[in-house]
């Protein structure tokens, strides 16, 4: 039954990926990578670790594959045209790169002299992977770890921000008031000229 | 099913990955084919420590997802940021810093 499990997870994976990078609109791209992303999760259920493919599937495909939609849907992603000069020699020297790459994984895989993986794996506790055993793992041998990675999610939260703030600063005086001034007088009106949205969306889509 | 199994799918997925990474020329979709490369080696992580029967290589891909959605998060920051600044939106065009 695990077989028939591994090799459905797998053609998802694999489906997923060579979509991923074949498909032209972005947008169906992303939507290739989440097929993807679930269908590793289902092989990480089959290699035991629950807990990871619980937090792949909240963490990569809920919050992470819509922060990519959003982007896509924003920056308006529309078809990725192929450029017709030097585009196919390109190609053919990538895909061949790839398939180069592949076969010296594989050979760097089956060709190895680690006994243990022409098996099923090493025995295990019953408690392998779960939630509990992983949060137990995190909080004492690799607390170090657990922590620099809560600065590091910091770090690139703040990093995002100022990286996409608007650069241009206010070109509308009536910007400037406070908020003091916004919560005296009760209206937004006032404070967007009586026009919704941001700057951008007033004045339309960027010019290309 | 063998661990070896685990190991080629996450050998062909990093392959396609890197392929995608060298043909296509749209950040966005570099920037999924780098997620796929990180989710190969996490595949690869994930079936040695079903293999050794020890839980530290979940930890490794579970920080690898941390550093991944910071990845992400930085990437489309500066995708929306080159969006903003009118700039078309290839990397064979971005070439500014090349001089």
């Amino acid at each position: 039954m695990a077989e028939v499990f591994f090799f459905l997870g797998a053609i998802g994976a694999l489906a997923g990926a060579i979509g991923t990078v074949s498909l032209r609109n972005p947008f169906y791209t992303v939507l290739a990578l989440v097929v993807h992303l679930l269908s590793l999760a289902a092989l990480f259920l089959l290699l035991r670790a629950e807990f990871l493919a619980a937090a792949q599937v909240i963490v990569y495909v809920g919050a992470v594959m819509v922060l990519y939609l959003f982007v896509v849907a924003y920056v308006g992603g529309g078809d990725d045209p192929l450029r017709a000069a030097g585009s196919p020699r390109l190609r053919w020297a990538s895909a061949l790169f790839a398939g180069a790459l592949f076969a010296e994984l594989s050979i760097a895989v089956l060709g190895t002299g680690l006994t243990a993986l022409g098996e099923e794996g090493a025995g295990f506790s019953p408690a392998f992977g779960t939630p509990a055993e992983i949060g137990r793992l995190l909080l004492t041998d690799f607390l170090l770890a657990f922590e620099v990675a809560s600065m590091l999610l910091l770090v690139a939260a703040v990093g995002a921000v100022i990286l996409a703030r608007r650069r241009t600063g206010l070109e509308d005086p009536r910007e400037l008031m406070s908020v003091g001034d916004l919560m005296r007088s009760g209206s937004r009106d006032q404070l967007t000229g009586g026009k919704a949205g941001t700057m951008i969306e007033v004045e339309g889509p960027p010019q290309r | 099913m063998n661990v070896e199994w685990y190991l080629v799918v996450s050998a062909l997925v990093f392959s396609i990955g890197a392929g995608g990474v060298l043909v296509r020329r749209n950040p966005l979709v570099i920037l999924l084919c780098i997620e796929l490369m990180l989710n190969a080696s996490n595949l690869a992580l994930v079936a040695f420590a079903r293999a050794h029967g020890n839980q530290d290589g979940q930890i490794f891909a579970l920080i690898v997802m941390v550093v991944a959605a910071c990845e992400v998060a930085v990437g489309l920051g500066l995708i929306v940021a080159i969006y903003r600044r009118r700039l078309p939106i290839d990397v064979d065009e971005l070439r500014e810093l090349q001089g």
